[in-house]
């Protein structure tokens, strides 16, 4: 079987393809695959965002902790999307848990270091952010319809 | 009773009335009055709750099989309530069908896409029965349909049955749910692409049905998927109250929605539908 490389894997996300491949290949240095059982808690609110997702199979799914009732899912995540946004944006913490719904498989990328090379690099920074801001402005539209509660009677 | 006067409600008998999810109930009805009456998918039926008031509903039943007329009604006031509370023997007037329809037959050969929102799977579901009906008429099938919760899944047997058919590709998501629920968890429009997925979008023919602002969104991301504006379709709901174009409570700009509407083309309304005054 074929093994691929993660340049290879990355320079065919929708969310990776268009940078250069120099940038790919950083991003592939900060690269590992990732292996969750169903139930397994990825991540936790509050927790440090220091590894963001692209899940390669299965689905997880982002939740709210409600006091005394069960944890409120507000977004699912599934194969070839990405989650784990919070480690671009101070103060770099997780805002949801991360709980994989079967049995999911993914590649992690090590946030922490990238925002240490952004740090070195502004113009890579400022690449990241022309490339994934649209992505992050199409995702809160979507979860603006949500909060709107379009379906109920006085929509 | 005249039967050619559009405003001269005729006599249908409840034959069966199943309650959906909450506050949202189904009856069939049978005429008491002549004949059964044929109807479009997409088409709609004023309905009287004698002694209480007449209302708006889309037919939601098969066209193939317009014997058994069937409505699926929201209580949001008097009349709607009334027609909710109905239970099998009772009798409620009918005005219709009117309307322009979903232009599914003309639709043959090319990939159906119903995306649908809360209670607008009901309008679409004859034009659905008619692909379903109809099946190797068409080069594909896919449903996409958002609600709020789990527990507001319009139709949630029917769709199961739906998903286990090999020609058919379903993608269910909500707007929120508990653990427990496997499925999608997101607005309708991020479906969309995992349902478009291998699909060649200059194919599609689009039929969505909900919310105003949902179909807005839809839309927008139909077009950004590359279907044709001429090859999407929406049903819009205004106050229809003669619903033959007279009254003029439904007026939306140039238009009656009850009589040129409610099935639109959606560049025949793309410039109005994001107006407010409208």
């Amino acid at each position: 079987m074929e093994v691929r490389r993660f340049d290879q894997i990355l320079a065919e996300h929708p969310l990776f393809q268009s940078f250069d491949a120099a940038t790919i290949a950083l991003f592939a240095g900060c690269a590992k695959h990732e292996h969750f059982r169903k139930g397994e808690r990825i991540y936790s609110e509050g927790t440090p965002a220091d590894r963001f997702y692209i899940v390669t199979h299965g689905d997880v799914a982002l939740q709210l902790a409600t006091p005394e009732r069960e944890p409120l899912i507000t977004e699912t995540v599934h194969a070839g999307e990405m989650f784990g946004w919070s480690w671009m944006i101070a103060p770099f913490r997780h805002s949801n848990d991360a709980v994989a719904l079967n049995e999911v498989r993914a590649i992690s990328l090590d946030g922490k270091c990238l925002r240490g090379k952004c740090d070195a690099s502004p113009a890579l920074g400022y690449t990241m952010f022309q490339h994934w801001v649209p992505h992050l402005l199409t995702r809160m539209q979507s979860l603006r319809l949500q909060v709107l509660d379009l379906y109920g009677v006085k929509a | 009773m005249d039967a050619a006067d559009p405003m001269l409600p005729r006599r249908y008998r409840v034959i069966r009335a199943t309650p959906e999810i909450a506050g949202v109930a189904t009856v069939e009805l049978a005429p008491l009055d002549g004949p059964a009456v044929p109807f479009a998918p997409g088409q709609f039926n004023m309905l009287y709750a004698f002694g209480v008031g007449e209302i708006p509903v889309s037919i939601s039943g098969d066209p193939a099989r317009p014997e058994r007329l069937i409505h699926t009604t929201r209580d949001v006031g008097r009349a709607s309530g009334a027609i909710v509370a109905l239970k099998e023997g009772d009798m409620l007037g009918i005005r219709g069908p009117f309307g322009s329809s979903w232009p599914i037959a003309a639709a043959k050969g090319r990939h159906a896409l119903f995306v649908a929102g809360g209670l607008g799977l009901a309008p679409l579901r004859p034009a659905i029965y008619h692909v379903l009906n109809n099946r190797a008429d068409y080069a594909g099938l896919t449903i996409v349909y958002g609600a709020r919760s789990p527990e507001e899944l319009l139709y949630a047997e029917e769709i199961g049955r739906w998903k286990s058919r090999l020609d058919t590709e379903i993608e269910v998501t909500v707007d929120h749910a508990r653990p427990g629920w496997t499925g999608r968890v997101g607005v309708v429009t991020t479906a969309l692409p995992r349902a478009l997925a291998g699909t060649d979008p200059a194919t599609i023919e689009a039929f969505v049905c909900g919310p105003e602002i949902m179909m807005r969104f839809t839309l927008q991301a139909l077009a950004a998927a590359g279907v044709p504006a001429e090859r999407s379709w929406i049903s819009m709901e205004r106050s229809m109250k003669c619903a033959i174009g007279f009254c003029g409570h439904c007026q939306f700009g140039g238009d009656f929605v009850c009589k040129d509407g409610p099935v639109f083309r959606h560049d025949a309304v793309a410039d109005r539908i994001a107006v407010k005054e409208f």
